[in-house]
């Protein structure tokens, strides 16, 4: 019996901490500053989000064994933790807090232009920032569902903050709903593969897992399909999709911004874990379902979005939920390999390449589509047209972006990021997939060079450009976009910087 | 020349052009300013197309003429380990013409352009797509990795696809898109291919899986990888039935568009075909190669008569459309040249391959001064009911494009009829284990082919350089004040001449080109390099 009292690894939870009381400092300015000075917690917020960010920097410190707290002692020969700073766990937290600063950039002139209530949005980003960086490093399925919600409630609240605006909390009302309920089944799940093996740490599990009373074996099962239902909706996953064009749309940019890519890396990393690291003895229940699920996702989100009519209100962010559900099937592809492959944590690092070059280049062109929206709030992708006659850095960082999502030369990242995941699958033997994957680049490739097409285009009528040109882009929204083109452009020059996920060994 | 300095120019011929490219984006530097910043930034692509050709003239006379077998020049650095990715460059006797016309033809293309800027929109971003096709076409001929190869493939796409769709002529946005997605989805099935043998064989070093020549691949991984990677360049090459998007992105391309294309970017499918397919796979080569030839011959044929029809009286045929048709017929050639899997025949298709770019960049630079001239390339609309006359009007450029069309029947003692004839030859005596009697049809299909292009290439010559009567019928230019068209100008002769020189160089001394293909060809398909 060891002593009652745990000893915690303060620098090793760091990330998730400095977030969470970053929010709540915040939080309690807000009831202290006067209106004028609240922009301050915008300032405040990118500050801390930066400091927790810096805060990885000592944990990175190389070979050395993955710190871990939070342990239960003695339980069986290995120490079973809650939480663990491996090596997978930091990449994801770098790209939740990295993506969140970003995020909180692009929000800072939209908070303003759109009266959001500040000291509340700020609060509810920065919260649910703190859950998306404790859920990769959760190595329990209690603490995992805890930080999963911790991540999604605060964005229910965010969807719905466009005070006033009937889509706004109807999109709210549409995501929290359907949100819960894949939530609840998730706790089902949860619940029975608890009865089956009698604990919730991770690795615990996948050693119980391998000899379970014969009799539990259908619960089990049961409760290993069910437990990945909660996470698949995160990440948009058919039949889990339909929520997203909705809510992108109702909910301000910036926010659904952070939706496509927190959201989805929170739905990702808790995949990852409870298939690769809990239920590796499940593999043939849920690398198949996760194979048929990619193809269908990555299928219904690019024929989705190849139908937007760009004239339409809205189709620019519509397009690009669309297209973010399409990037979900692919970021499912490895995951499912890895369910095939003799080393899962090899094709696992391929999601998270991908995930790292979809983030930057994503919230990048949300960044620019931001940037339009000031001008043209209807956000029609015609409204696109002739932008590099009024803005060329804007259209050329927008064409980057879009080709990088379609994997197109200059954007040699998302090519070889594409390659990845290909290679994940042929490896892994699911040449079928590789084929449906290749037809939906071919898709995708068609509406994202359309688009891009439109920013090269000259503009319809000369008289209506003049009305936008003369608005100043807030430094800001300019500091985002930069950073976003940066990040695609250092990646395609030495895309070994994320690729390197690929090879090692993550988890 | 010493390897290090081979090495630096090979390197400095690859990315120059981007770096030319981004300089063109920015403002020219005060002393380069020009008359004006369209003629600066045109210049600017002038210098810096020049300088890579010159560069690329150095690379051969540095080049090592005893051993074109071996890759020369080369660098092999680590790029991306994770995926093991080398920037691997090299050039052979296979690779080495094929840069070398590359550089000739933009070097040319821009020169024409500096006097005669299609018009669109602004001449910047016209250099600076330019630059990063030249730039992309030179690294597909240069690189020696697979999936560089891939990049280099793709890269010229976009530059292609703007430069049709912005600077084009009618139809351009419909011609331009079929030319992207037809490439496109070509090529993501190769990339496929290229994945599975880069997996299986454990390597995307072409080097290393040339040497390797298959067998670490299965017969059945082979097989597939040849499918995909086959297609992919098929449809570049383009093979009959693929070749649908051709005619319409030549037609609605620039001049220097057309040129580039049919000159340079076609060679990069055939080219795959001869660096990769081959070697790499050569039981999955040996199995496909009939069907190859077939739909070659086939693709011979259909280019012809299809050609035929066009220059027929009252078809409404257009000259750049009659042209893009035949240059199926003409790459048929060399697809067939490649399928004999022979020595002789590959040999005949890589010259072929380097005629058809000098001819046919000829042949569309002139269509497009006559279009220039005369306002339109319908054949009907210039010759009228006796014939455009070019003789008697221009009598230079209408020689020029009588000199074009005969080259491009092949006429012995010019370039295009050495590769046709090697090729048909390979096809006589196909490599062992290749049915012969398929394949003599096939070479009796590809001589029917070179006389129904003799029959067009000669309706096309009377049409437009013949025919007129003293003036008193001409459909176009009768009532306007200028009745005669301007003769070729010097610019024009400053783009020209080279590829005439050329033609008829390569036409009287093949041995020049065939002694560098030849020991290279002997050893791909020997396996090893």
């Amino acid at each position: 019996m060891g002593s009652l009292i745990q000893s915690v690894d303060w620098l090793a939870i760091a990330p998730p901490t400095v977030t969470a009381v970053v929010a709540l400092a915040v939080l309690v300015a807000d009831l202290l500053l006067p209106e004028g000075r609240k922009p301050l917690l915008g300032w405040f917020s990118v500050a801390g989000l930066l400091l927790a960010g810096l805060s990885l920097l000592p944990l990175l410190d190389g070979d050395r064994a993955p710190r871990s707290t939070f342990c239960l002692t003695g339980v069986s020969d290995r120490d079973a933790c809650s939480y663990t700073a491996d090596h997978f766990t930091l990449v994801i937290q770098l790209l939740v807090l990295g993506g969140a600063l970003l995020t909180a950039l692009l929000s800072m002139s939209a908070v303003r232009d759109q009266r959001l209530p500040e000291g509340e949005f700020w609060f509810l980003l920065l919260s649910s920032a703190a859950g998306a960086a404790l859920l990769p490093a959760s190595r329990d399925l209690a603490t995992l569902v805890v930080a999963l919600e911790v991540a999604s409630l605060p964005a229910f609240a965010l969807v719905g903050m466009r005070r006033g605006e009937r889509r706004s909390s109807e999109a709210a009302l549409k995501f929290f709903l359907s949100s819960v309920t894949a939530t609840a089944v998730t706790l089902l799940g949860v619940s029975f593969v608890y009865a089956a093996t009698g604990t919730l740490h991770l690795t615990e599990v996948a050693d119980k897992l391998g000899h379970v009373d014969p009799r539990l074996d259908t619960l089990a099962q049961a409760g290993v399909a069910l437990t990945l239902v909660g996470f698949a909706f995160k990440t948009a996953a058919v039949p889990f999709h339909f929520w997203v064009p909705d809510t992108y749309v109702g909910a301000p940019l910036p926010v659904a911004a952070y939706l496509s890519v927190i959201g989805k890396a929170v739905g990702f990393t808790g995949l990852i874990l409870v298939t690769v690291v809990a239920f590796p003895s499940y593999a043939s229940v849920w690398a198949p379902a996760l194979a048929v699920l990619a193809a269908l996702t990555m299928t219904a989100g690019n024929v989705a979005a190849l139908r937007q009519r760009p004239e339409r209100p809205h189709s620019a962010v519509r397009l690009l939920a669309w297209s973010s559900v399409g990037q979900a099937g692919y970021l499912l592809v490895p995951i499912a390999a890895a369910g095939y492959a003799d080393d899962p944590a090899h094709a696992v690092g391929s999601t998270v390449a991908y995930a790292l070059m979809y983030a930057a280049v994503n919230l990048g062109a949300f960044a620019v589509a931001a940037l339009v929206a000031r001008t043209s709030p209807q956000n029609r992708i015609t409204d696109y047209r002739g932008l590099y006659a009024r803005r060329p850095l804007a259209a050329l960082a927008q064409g980057f972006f879009l080709l990088c999502l379609a994997g197109l030369p200059p954007g040699i990242i998302g090519l070889f990021a594409k390659v990845t995941v290909f290679t994940a699958a042929v490896d892994a033997g699911l040449g079928w997939l590789a084929v449906v994957m290749a037809l939906n680049v071919v898709i995708a490739l068609y509406y994202y060079l359309q688009w891009t097409a439109i920013l090269f285009r000259p503009a319809e009528e000369t008289g209506e450009a003049g009305a936008g040109e003369g608005a100043r882009v807030p430094a800001p929204l300019s500091v985002a976009i930069a950073l976003a083109a940066v990040a695609g452009i250092a990646l395609s020059g030495a895309p070994q910087l994320v690729l390197r996920f690929a090879s090692g060994a993550l988890l | 020349m010493s390897h290090t300095a081979l090495q630096y120019l090979l390197a400095a011929i690859v990315v120059l052009p981007l770096v030319g490219a981004v300089a063109s984006l920015l403002p020219a530097p005060p002393g380069l300013k020009g008359k004006s910043p369209e003629q600066a930034v045109l210049r600017h692509g002038v210098t810096v197309t020049g300088v890579v050709l010159a560069l690329s003239i150095a690379l051969a006379t540095g080049f090592d003429h005893d051993s074109p077998a071996r890759m020369q020049a080369t660098t092999d650095i680590s790029w991306i380990p994770a995926l093991n990715i080398r920037i691997h460059l090299g050039v052979d006797g296979v690779s080495l013409p094929l840069l070398v016309l590359t550089a000739l033809l933009t070097f040319l293309c821009a020169l024409y352009s500096y006097f005669k800027m299609p018009s669109g929109p602004s001449p910047k971003a016209f250099v600076a797509l330019l630059l990063v096709l030249e730039s992309g076409t030179l690294a597909t001929f240069a690189v020696l990795d697979l999936m560089l190869f891939f990049l280099a493939f793709e890269m010229v796409l976009i530059p292609m696809y703007f430069l049709i769709a912005r600077w084009g002529g009618e139809g351009r946005e419909r011609a331009a898109w079929r030319f992207i997605l037809y490439t496109l989805l070509g090529s993501v099935v190769m990339l496929l291919g290229l994945l599975l043998v880069g997996l299986k064989g454990g390597t995307f070093d072409m080097v290393a899986l040339a040497t390797d020549n298959g067998s670490k691949l299965s017969h059945t991984t082979q097989l597939i990888a040849v499918l995909a990677i086959g297609l992919g360049l098929a449809v570049k090459a383009p093979m009959w039935p693929l070749h649908s998007w051709l005619p319409d992105a030549h037609t609605a391309a620039p001049t220097v568009g057309s040129v580039l294309l049919a000159g340079v970017l076609l060679k990069m499918g055939t080219y795959g075909f001869v660096r990769i397919v081959l070697p790499i796979a050569p039981d999955g080569a040996h199995t496909f190669a009939p069907y190859l030839a077939a739909f070659a011959a086939v693709g011979i044929i259909y280019g012809s008569l299809v050609c035929l029809n066009l220059a027929r009286r009252g078809a409404k045929g257009d000259l750049k459309r009659l042209i893009a048709y035949s240059s199926v017929g003409h790459m048929g050639f060399v697809l067939l040249g490649i399928a004999t899997l022979t020595p002789t025949g590959l040999n005949g298709a890589l010259f072929a391959n380097i005629a058809h770019g000098l001819i046919t960049g000829l042949l569309f630079f002139l269509v497009g001064a006559v279009k220039d001239r005369y306002g339109t390339s319908d054949l009907d609309a210039l010759s009228g009911r006796t014939g455009a006359a070019l003789y008697g009007k221009a009598p230079r450029l209408g020689g020029l494009l009588a000199f074009g069309a005969i080259a491009s029947l092949g006429l012995p003692g010019l370039a295009g009829f050495w590769g046709e004839m090697l090729a048909m030859f390979g096809a006589f005596r196909p490599a062992e284990g290749l049915s012969r009697p398929a394949f003599l049809t096939f070479m009796a299909l590809a001589g029917l082919g070179t006389l129904l292009t003799a029959a067009y290439m000669l309706v096309v010559v009377r049409r437009v350089c013949m025919g007129g009567d003293g003036g008193s019928s001409r459909p176009l230019t009768a009532g306007t004040a200028e009745n005669a068209p301007a003769d070729v100008l010097s610019y024009e002769f400053a783009a020209w001449t080279p590829l005439v020189a050329l033609t008829v160089l390569a036409g009287l001394w093949p041995a020049a080109l065939l002694g560098l293909t030849d020991p290279a060809v002997q050893q791909l398909l020997r396996g090893g390099n």
